[in-house]
């Protein structure tokens, strides 16, 4: 259980906990895809985020930071703005090259693009390219060189490089409600606000995750399991629950981040949104400080913005 | 401070003025810039014999007066700057791998050839032999954009094997003739046996143009890299509408002599 002392900060009535998300350094890239319409862009988008919840078991975290006018992209079409995580720089190439090639260069009137500046790099369309068979051709525009792969419906244009750079991986939010409807609304206009901001992406379904995890395992095979310091049903059965009396649903956003301050921003917005009746605390998930590189304290995040708007 | 350089002698046969290149003039003072050599033909003479030196080059050179018989300007050029306010003469930017020239008037021919990176903006027209290689030589050129908003005329971009042509107006005969790779736009009308002998590259022109034998037709399309292409010389002033973005283009491949995988894309909704 949660000691009173643990309460320092409250939003209206909701209960902030004297805690902080535990994030890993992680390598991060953005790619930028457009297609004839919005509705193609988005159903590569899709594609390409599927499958990429966690790194435990899907080797990276995806998902679609933003959409993009016509103006904002590189051939002047509707886009779509995904990020993509991985544990290392290496990791990530692969996962690029494995997931342009089959979800994007698949999806018809599709092309793919880098959205990230950076010293380091991965070659996609690089290796993408023999794809074509000796058909293939590029062109060099700019510093630019891009790939056309001969495709049924015309080509798929793909740059030969996507930038990649350090990142955050596994900022989060726990909002503790007294039920499942109640919580799940506070979770989803959270979410709804944290998407807003540039840079992030919430890798789980819509956002959420319900079957948040702990290190290790009872059983030998596993390196995470259920997080029963969490689950409303082991309140009294597990001598860890932080699980307080009323309250009966738990559910967490997950937050990857190109950086340090998009995530505590991200987290910043989440809290207030979230902060609504019958969510009893908000909180978030840590592993006691010693495996992640960045500690993101609730009351820090929620005082430096309040005291930077106040300014 | 940048260097001016006024033309105040006209010359009366071609004067090679390589050194008028930020490279060569960064830093030098105006005494030891009006000594420069220079040939009059060929006779070698002083730089201040025809120019007016007044300030220092600090990567930024402006020319002013008619030009159109001085060669050579930027030869070479790696570095800066050079804005000239009128007319240029041949060979402008030869060999250049870096900085940018802008010409606000014509160029004579052989703008850039055998560059291989920077940037050329000619306003007015231009002649014959855009970014070509030299005769005898096996590369054009390589990299680097030449901007010409006016027309060209014959064998632009001969053997070029990258970088980007974008012609405002119309070329003469044998655009991209020999082209190696790269990318040559024209806006206007191009002449005859367009791509001849070309192996891979680009060739576009807004305009229905004739057709070598040795090249086929293969489909209509809108290439997506051609967007990004299109946009780009609108960005920089030319004359492009959403039409010519958004529309689908004819691809020729050829030559069917040397490797036929060049292509020629024509606007096909003209």
């Amino acid at each position: 259980m949660i000691d009173d002392w643990r309460i320092l900060m409250k939003i209206k009535s909701t209960e902030i906990v004297d805690t902080f998300a535990e994030a890993f350094k992680m390598s991060g890239s953005r790619i930028i895809i457009t297609a004839e319409s919005k509705q193609w862009a988005m159903a590569a988008a899709q594609s390409i985020t599927g499958f990429a919840t966690s790194v435990i078991g899907c080797k990276c975290e995806a998902g679609i930071e933003k959409e993009l006018s016509a103006d904002e992209t590189p051939d002047n079409r509707p886009g779509i703005s995904v990020l993509i995580f991985a544990m290392d720089a290496d990791g990530l190439g692969k996962r690029l090259m494995e997931r342009v090639g089959q979800c994007v260069m698949t999806c018809p009137t599709t092309a793919c693009f880098n959205g990230l500046e950076s010293d380091t790099t991965a070659i996609v369309g690089g290796q993408l390219r023999y794809f074509g068979d000796g058909h293939q051709s590029s062109k060099v525009l700019g510093k630019q060189r891009l790939w056309r792969i001969p495709v049924m419906d015309g080509e798929f244009v793909v740059d030969e490089r996507f930038g990649i750079q350090d990142a955050v991986g596994g900022g989060n939010i726990l909002i503790l409600g007294k039920d499942q409807k109640t919580t799940l609304r506070a979770a989803t206009a959270a979410t709804k606000a944290m998407r807003e901001i540039d840079g992030v992406i919430l890798p789980f379904p819509n956002g959420v995750v319900r079957s948040g995890s702990k290190v290790g395992s009872k059983y030998k095979a596993l390196i995470a399991s259920s997080n029963d310091a969490y689950c409303p049903t082991l309140r009294t059965v597990s001598s860890e629950s932080l699980v307080p009396e009323g309250v009966n649903c738990v559910l967490e956003i997950v937050i990857d981040g190109l950086s340090e301050e998009a995530v505590a921003e991200a987290m910043h917005v989440g809290l207030h949104a979230a902060a609504k009746p019958g969510i009893k605390q908000l909180s978030a998930g840590n592993y006691g400080g010693n495996l992640g590189q960045y500690h993101l304290h609730l009351n820090k995040i929620l005082e430096a913005r309040e005291a930077s708007n106040q300014s | 401070m940048s260097l001016k350089l006024s033309l105040h002698t006209k010359p009366d046969v071609p004067l090679e003025a390589d050194v008028i290149c930020p490279d060569k003039l960064n830093g030098v003072n105006e005494t030891a810039i009006a000594a420069l050599t220079v040939f009059h033909g060929n006779d070698q003479t002083a730089l201040g014999d025809f120019f007016t030196v007044k300030g220092q080059c600090d990567g930024e050179i402006q020319l002013e007066g008619d030009l159109a018989n001085v060669k050579h300007l930027g030869s070479e050029m790696t570095i800066g700057k050079m804005i000239i306010e009128g007319d240029v003469g041949q060979h402008l930017g030869a060999c250049m791998s870096g900085g940018e020239i802008v010409v606000e008037g014509n160029a004579h021919d052989w703008v850039a050839p055998e560059m291989t990176g920077g940037k050329i903006t000619i306003k007015g027209n231009a002649g014959h032999l855009i970014g070509s290689a030299y005769r005898g030589s096996p590369i054009g050129m390589q990299g680097g954009e030449i901007i010409i908003h006016g027309d060209v005329k014959n064998e632009t971009g001969n053997t070029m094997r990258g970088g980007l042509i974008a012609i405002g107006g119309n070329t003469g005969d044998f655009t991209g003739v020999n082209m190696l790779a790269g990318t040559i736009i024209v806006l206007g009308e191009m002449g005859i046996r367009n791509g001849a002998s070309m192996k891979r590259g680009t060739i576009i022109s807004m305009h229905h143009a004739p057709m070598i034998p040795t090249f086929s037709y293969v489909c209509t399309y809108n290439p997506t890299y051609l967007r990004m292409y299109l946009s780009y010389i609108r960005k920089l002033g030319m004359e492009v509408s959403d039409e010519q973005i958004n529309g689908n283009y004819k691809r020729w491949i050829g030559d069917a002599i040397e490797l036929n995988k060049g292509e020629i894309l024509l606007y096909a909704n003209e």
